[in-house]
């Protein structure tokens, strides 16, 4: 994976997987404290405390069509690579969250790169998961800046209609785009 | 800076949408579903799903349902994207980057021929 938002996009599909109804991903860059932390949260079943330990193994997966999981030890390894590390916090029946942080400036740390692309797709392939993703950015001088979107208005507005429909589509894609744009932009000025 | 897009401009989207996808509701039951397993997105399954939903937008395909898979174990074939039209027998696809994807939406999706040289033998 060449970038963090692909490792997002990759733990959001675990959580989609673990049959959750509701999924948070948090990205918080702080430039202040120099520390770039993502964070998905699913109320999905969980895990008991052996599987856990398991799931930071590379050769361990609860899938059948092939014998290596890899998905939570490429991210562990990323962050470490970058000086950080990875996190997880889970109980049976309750949810999983998954954080990982990176320091912001190390020169191994990934990208983000596209994240209007991965929430645009998480959104798309489950229309029936509530979804939030907030991405916020702290500056060198401690100024908050902040992208927040939660699905809830927009699936009320939309009712049946499938987000695939083509002008809805462009609505959701640009929305997305210009939101996270904005944000950047802000914090050039 | 951009304008960001309101609620208001949503409902006037929605009920515009609902007018053309009215006009074209006998197209059939089309569905695109791309692999999204760890193999999948390492191998790209992001921007063959970007190039499926730019195809869309840019032709104003409607009645299209966009989906996602896990692994099918065949990683080494990834990205993989399944077309189902229809009643007719699902086509699965390896290999596709997103000009593939987009020969694959033209060709097949919109026209009804499978792209014969990227067909996955079952």
């Amino acid at each position: 994976m060449r970038e963090i938002s692909l490792h997002l996009l990759d733990i959001a599909e675990n959580s989609a997987a673990a049959q959750s109804r509701n999924i948070c991903i948090e990205i918080n860059e702080n430039l202040q404290s120099d520390l770039l932390t993502v964070c998905v949260t699913d109320d999905g079943h969980g895990m008991d405390a052996e599987t856990a330990k398991q799931v930071l193994d590379p050769f361990y997966t609860t899938r059948t069509t092939r014998k290596v999981g890899l998905g939570i030890p490429l991210l562990k390894l990323a962050a470490e690579m970058a000086e950080g590390g990875l996190s997880l916090v889970t109980e049976p029946g309750k949810g999983t969250k998954v954080e990982a942080h990176f320091v912001h400036s190390h020169i191994d740390r990934m990208p983000l790169g596209d994240i209007a692309a991965t929430f645009l797709t998480l959104l798309v392939s489950h229309p029936d998961i509530h979804w939030v993703f907030d991405y916020r950015v702290i500056d060198r001088n401690g100024e908050n800046y902040e992208y927040n979107f939660d699905d809830t208005a927009l699936k009320v507005e939309l009712a049946n209609m499938s987000i695939t429909e083509p002008d809805i589509l462009k609505f959701v894609r640009s929305m997305f785009e210009e939101g996270i744009e904005a944000l950047a932009l802000q914090m050039v000025n | 800076m951009p304008a960001i897009k309101s609620l208001e401009e949503l409902k006037r989207v929605r009920e515009e949408a609902l007018q053309k996808k009215q006009m074209k509701a006998a197209a059939g039951n089309v569905q695109v579903i791309v692999a999204m397993g760890t193999c999948g997105i390492a191998a790209g399954a992001r921007d063959t799903m970007k190039s499926v939903l730019n195809f869309i937008e840019a032709n104003n395909l409607s009645g299209v349902s966009v989906t996602q898979t896990g692994c099918i174990g065949m990683c080494e074939q990834e990205p993989i994207l399944e077309v189902v039209i229809g009643e007719a027998p699902k086509v699965i696809y390896g290999k596709v980057n997103p000009e593939v994807a987009e020969q694959i939406m033209k060709q097949h999706v919109q026209n009804g021929m499978p792209v014969k040289d990227y067909v996955l033998p079952i």
